[in-house]
């Protein structure tokens, strides 16, 4: 199976670097964007065959390494 | 006094905090990340600074989950000193040693300057060199530096007053001017300034040298 895990920074935590790039856009002449947020997609090539056993799997790592709950969310996609 | 160095891929901080333990009296040794156990008779765990495992992921994050970290975690819980400089903070961090975490810094630029520290809590075996509320000059050289905890975190670390350095002129953006922490204990310091780096007159300055002093002095006599 494959997984897809969505990080992002949790709102009210700064994002120096979606501000930059939002900073970028209204320089080109891209109006009307209020925010950017960046974040990162990870995919994961997976042995497991089955779906919910992949999520929680997937859901430890995010806990114990792909995520830093103090400051991101995460998401995570089965396929 | 017997100070243990871990030497991630990539640190480069490694060989300069050695020689300071080296040069205040403390005996030294070079631990590798993949080591499981660390000298048995170790007071003091460094974790120096660089960019182990090339910051992939997130600053700090692979270290933390390295074999050696395990130890690093152990020797902390049984209330053994810990002192994390630069990516070595971003690492106790990421262990959960220390709360909080350090974001990228808010002018987005990769910052290498001395700069001036006010040294807040000077009863720890890391400050007791230092006057209290004394202005000392050192170097930071780093990308994330930005310090970051939640609200109800950064007014108890300062209700405990764990908040062991704070910077004059923050220069990341970090929150409350923080630039070192103490663990409850206070036997757990990380710091993203660098004392190794301004600790004999070839350097420029020695202000960091007391911190090295201070903890040989502390740890031979404890």
């Amino acid at each position: 199976m494959k997984a897809r895990v969505h990080v992002m920074l949790k709102n009210g935590v700064l994002d120096p670097q979606g501000e930059a790039v939002r900073h970028a856009l209204g320089s080109l002449g891209f109006d009307g964007v209020e925010g950017v947020r960046q974040g990162k997609v990870i995919e994961l090539d997976l042995t497991e065959t089955d779906a919910d056993k992949a999520n929680a799997a997937v859901t430890a790592m995010c806990e114990k390494l792909l995520a830093n709950t103090v400051i991101e969310s995460y998401s995570v996609e089965i396929s | 006094m017997h100070a243990a160095v871990i030497v991630f891929p990539g640190s480069n901080c490694d060989r300069d905090m050695a020689v300071a333990f080296e040069r205040a009296g403390a005996k030294v040794s070079m631990v590798w990340h993949k080591d499981t156990q660390m000298p048995s008779d170790v007071d003091i765990i460094g974790v120096p600074g660089g960019f182990s495992f090339g910051d992939y992921l997130r600053c700090g994050a692979i270290a933390a989950n390295s074999p050696i970290c395990k130890s690093v975690i152990s020797h902390a819980n049984k209330g053994g000193y810990v002192l994390g400089i630069c990516n070595g903070f971003q690492v106790l961090t990421e262990t959960g040693l220390l709360p909080g975490v350090l974001l990228r810094n808010s002018g987005l630029k990769y910052v290498c300057k001395a700069i001036e520290l006010k040294v807040e809590n000077t009863e720890t075996a890391f400050t007791s060199g230092y006057g209290h509320n004394s202005a000392i000059t050192i170097p930071i050289a780093h990308h994330d530096g930005n310090y970051f905890a939640d609200d109800a975190t950064l007014d108890q670390l300062e209700g405990e007053n764990r908040v062991a350095f704070r910077y004059v002129d923050n220069p990341n953006g970090s929150a409350r001017d923080i630039a070192g922490i103490l663990s409850e204990n206070r036997r757990v310091l990380g710091m993203m300034p660098h004392p190794e780096r301004m600790a004999e007159p070839l350097h420029g300055n020695s202000e960091g040298k007391a911190m090295f002093d201070s903890l040989v002095g502390q740890l031979a006599n404890a």
